[in-house]
């Protein structure tokens, strides 16, 4: 079981380490030599303006809820899709009742303008 | 075994070190972000366990899912990125209180668990994925608790709609 695993930790490993020593030398060799605009908010090469600290929009909240909500639809369709083969068309009629569900919803959603961005 | 052991720790270290992360930074975008390591290092708990099924759920909807709703719920709310969250000025008798009952909390779990019949198995015997096994259950007997499920999704994002477009 861990060793099937093994790939994984090397390259979490290897990713980790590679990420640490590229900050390390940077730091090292790197001279330090700062200007105002170096040392300024990187806005696209524009003149930072305001506070970043702003509310945002709501709609921000409402596309996060639509992608969970389909995040979780989508781990639902794993164990599915391997076991389609074996379960056959009412597991196939299954998901499709789960999907239109949730496409209802999101109909609804779309119908009623919540996903306008104006 | 040495080697399950190692990770075990490497992840039970992460998980601890990250999770005192999100409760004693003073900003809230830090304790978020240390979340993130949390879930993470739990997820790699859950491959421990054989959990194969549960750990990249817990990625995919935790990591990529929840930890952004919390991220965004931060930004939404408004000057709370700025608020230092400090533990400090509570009163004495709150802190007494609040620590009366996480200890508690704490000795009831540890009771719990040392009572606990643990099911023993050995770890590295266990070679096949739980997706499978998962698939054929979720379809057949708990066929009902699946249907449960895309009706509580669509609850969830009719509600979220309704809360979000109210003002």
């Amino acid at each position: 079981m861990i060793e099937t695993y093994l790939p994984l930790i090397i390259m979490l490993v290897f990713g980790f380490g590679i990420a640490v020593v590229f900050m390390l030398l940077s730091e090292w060799l790197g001279a330090r030599r700062f200007t105002p605009g170096k040392v300024s908010t990187y806005e696209s090469g524009m003149p930072p303006r305001g506070t970043a600290r702003e509310r945002f929009s709501v709609k921000f909240y409402m596309i996060a809820v639509s992608f969970i909500v389909f995040d979780v639809e989508v781990v639902f369709m794993y164990p599915w899709a391997v076991q389609l083969g074996t379960l056959g068309i009412s597991a196939f009629i299954a998901m499709m009742f789960f999907i239109a569900i949730l496409f209802a919803g999101y109909f609804w959603e779309l119908r009623k303008g919540g996903l306008d961005w104006d | 075994m040495a080697l399950y052991d190692v990770i075990f720790y490497l992840f039970a270290t992460i998980v601890l070190v990250s999770a005192g992360g999100v409760v004693f930074s003073r900003k809230m975008m830090y304790s978020a972000f240390s979340l993130l390591f949390t879930f993470f290092g739990v997820s790699g708990l859950y491959v421990l366990l054989s959990a194969d099924f549960i750990a990249v759920t817990q990625i995919m909807v935790y990591v990529g899912g929840i930890l952004v709703l919390i991220i965004f719920g931060v930004m939404l709310t408004t000057k709370i990125t700025g608020v230092d969250i400090k533990s400090g000025t509570l009163g004495a008798f709150q802190m007494g209180i609040a620590g009366l009952a996480s200890l508690a909390i704490a000795v009831f779990m540890i009771i719990m668990s040392m009572n606990t019949q643990w099911m023993q198995k050995d770890p590295l015997a266990e070679t096949s994925t739980t997706v499978e096994a998962i698939g054929g259950l979720l379809f057949t007997e708990y066929l009902l608790a699946f249907g449960v499920a895309a009706i509580l999704l669509l609850v969830a994002f009719i509600g979220a709609a309704l809360i979000a477009r109210r003002k």
